[in-house]
């Protein structure tokens, strides 16, 4: 018996091709190939081809086709190699007339995982707002469409870990998450049978709450300096966060957008007589400081 | 014969010469020699520094000028990579203002061209006389530099690493910024309609913007789509809100029934310096009767900004955006020097203005 290489061939054409076969080994009318109704992805098997003679084989998958010269009376071999993308395939062994045979390869055990996790940035204390999405496959790279189980491991940066397992059905399993209220990374690991992925997403202050500066005046020049620029759940803003200082004066309206640095954000304004300033950070407005005691 | 040769070479030598002179700018030189008025003196003056003959021009100031060569040229010619070095004097208008035997004032329009468009500068200035001729006194320049001093920026700097683009299907990557368009309005304005507002980055990493409207008729189907182009501020720090104005020209407003918003935004590396302030901002009028809002920048880091563009919102009464307008600032920002600024408000808006916020836009040439 001897091998000869795939047929690169494209979709169509294979296509093409597996038709026409088919059709032959319908019109010569012979007894069908004995084949297992279902084989593994990846596993070797072998067909027996009845009589004597010479004989071509052909084996037309889901994403190649392999044709073969083969001797009758012996078993056709099929190699682990030649049936690694699940899906339907046809065997089809041509003497003087075709003989054919459908079966199914199904995907093998769980042994990739494709793990999207959204965001990657998240305020704390969001509910409902982390999106996690595990896809199931085996070694090729099929969809493992049987019921695999896989848990969500989650690894908070403060706080105890917890796990959430769920069943991937169709090959594909979800779940949703709250943020909770303190920043910093969260690991999360899908793990199924023998395999494992880790995704991180960062929890991140939310908008600023109870935004407060103070008034350091200087002959003719004030100093402002917000406090500590924290959420709501107490955590910091991040250093870069743009706070915006306005003052109106005698001169008119000046103002300085500036970032927090060392989680608080400064300013120089120099004054022309009674001066109201503000803060705001974002959308977020915070205290007013009116300056030598009138607006 | 010969003396026929001769004269026609004495003829034809004195043509040259004469095309020498006029291309040499001897007849503006002249002018500006032999300026009879106070108005031909600024005129000459102008077409000396149109012609980049700033020496000459320099030469025709009056003495008591508060300026040497060197800043009356680095005013004109611009310096540090500003806006001004890559600008030209296409025209400038001259009106009289007030005049007497021996002063004048005068007041000139100059139009820059600039690779950003148009600028104008109007200047009054003061003009003598000096014998026969008037002279230009110009006005001492504003202090283009602090003394030599040490700034020290603790700088902030965002940086971002990709997905590898070989790494398998779901892999991880960082997501792009989140922002939000925090207000929008959609105004009738001659010959156009324009769709503005304020937009937020509500990350906590820089995004680089852009907000693109589409028009939609009654039936759903659209009538254009526009982008903010320069009229919004494209990089975007945490939680930083910059206003954007996109225009429709030719579009009627009657005919519009709907609008589709769509912010885009890009995670970016970028800086958090330089901090620029916007000081001494006020409404008021300039020489020719417009409404501007005028002000001034300042640069709080340690270097040059070289290009500088103010955006400017307006609100009415119920805080609704009614207008956003720019301007270029065609001097570069050195630090600690307030640099003055002016952006035109329409006269309907500035009736109906009832605050306002500015935010600077800036490019620097060396901005790692």
């Amino acid at each position: 018996m001897r091998r000869t290489a795939p047929i690169n061939c494209t979709l169509r054409h294979c296509l093409a091709a597996l038709a026409l076969l088919s059709m032959l080994s319908g019109w010569a009318g012979a007894d069908d190939l004995r084949v297992p109704a279902t084989v593994q992805a990846g596993q070797s098997f072998s067909i027996p081809a009845e009589g004597s003679g010479q004989a071509t084989f052909y084996l037309v998958g889901p994403d190649h086709v392999v044709k073969r010269s083969v001797t009758l009376g012996s078993a056709v071999a099929i190699q682990s190699s030649d049936v690694r993308a699940a899906g339907r395939y046809h065997a089809i062994l041509c003497s003087s007339s075709c003989t054919s045979a459908a079966f199914l390869v199904e995907a093998a055990k769980p042994a990739h995982l494709s793990f999207f996790l959204h965001p990657s940035r998240v305020p704390v204390s969001t509910p409902q707002s982390i999106d996690a999405t595990a896809f199931v496959f085996d070694q090729y790279f099929n969809l493992v469409l049987t019921p695999a189980v896989v848990d969500f491991r989650i690894t908070p940066e403060s706080g105890a870990s917890f796990s959430r397992p769920s069943t991937a059905r169709r090959g594909v399993t979800w779940m949703r998450l709250d943020s909770t209220p303190h920043e910093g990374r969260v690991q999360v690991t899908a793990v199924s049978d023998k395999t494992e992925e880790a995704r991180v997403i960062q929890q991140v202050a939310a908008e600023a709450c109870g935004l407060r500066m103070k008034a350091i005046p200087s002959g003719n020049a004030v100093t402002l300096e917000t406090d500590p620029v924290r959420d709501c759940s107490g955590n910091a803003l991040p250093d870069g966060t743009v706070v915006s200082f306005t003052k109106v004066d005698r001169q008119g309206k000046s103002t300085v957008d500036t970032p927090i640095k060392k989680g608080v954000a400064r300013v120089e304004f120099s004054l022309h007589g009674p001066a109201q300033i503000g803060v705001a950070c974002g959308v977020v407005l915070g205290n007013e400081v009116a300056l030598n005691g009138k607006l | 014969m010969k003396w026929g040769l001769v004269f026609f070479l004495a003829i034809a030598t004195a043509v040259l010469v004469a095309f020498a002179w006029l291309q040499s700018g001897g007849l503006k030189q002249h002018a500006m020699l032999s300026a009879a008025t106070p108005e031909e003196a600024v005129q000459a003056l102008m077409g000396q520094i149109q012609a980049h003959n700033f020496e000459p021009a320099y030469a025709s100031l009056d003495r008591s000028s508060d300026t040497d060569l060197a800043s009356f040229t680095r005013e004109l010619a611009g310096s540090d990579g500003s806006l001004r070095t890559y600008s030209s004097l296409q025209t400038a208008e001259v009106s009289p203002l007030h005049s007497d035997a021996d002063q004048a004032l005068v007041r000139v329009r100059m139009n820059w061209s600039s690779a950003l468009g148009s600028l104008d500068d109007v200047r009054d200035l003061h003009v003598r006389r000096d014998g026969s001729v008037w002279r230009v006194v110009w006005p001492k320049p504003a202090p283009s530099a602090v003394p030599p001093q040490v700034v020290s920026v603790n700088y902030l700097r965002w940086e971002v690493i990709g997905r590898n683009t070989s790494q398998n299907w779901g892999a991880q990557d960082v997501d792009s910024p989140k922002v939000r368009i925090t207000s929008m309005n959609a105004i009738s304005r001659p010959g156009r309609v324009v769709i503005l507002g304020e937009v937020e980055n509500e990350d906590t990493v820089p995004a680089y913007l852009n907000v693109n409207a589409t028009l939609l008729k009654a039936d759903g189907s659209p009538i254009e789509e526009e982008g903010s182009f320069d009229l919004i501020s494209h990089v975007l720090l945490p939680k930083q809100v910059s206003p954007y104005r996109i225009d429709f020209p030719g579009v009627r407003m009657d005919a519009v029934k709907s609008v589709r918003m769509d912010a885009r935004a890009l995670l970016v590396p970028a800086s958090a310096d330089p901090v620029i302030a916007v000081s001494d901002q006020a409404v008021s009028k300039d020489g020719l009767d417009r409404n501007v809002l005028k002000g001034s920048l300042v640069n709080e880091s340690g270097r040059p900004v070289n290009i500088a563009q103010v955006l400017a919102a307006y609100y009415d009464n119920s805080g609704k955006v009614i207008w956003v307008s720019d301007g270029y600032v065609d001097q570069a920002l050195m630090p600690q020097v307030p640099v003055p600024f002016a952006v035109d408000i329409p006269d309907d808006i500035a009736a109906r203005l009832k605050n306002y916020r500015v935010i600077v836009n800036h490019y620097a040439r060396s901005s790692d």
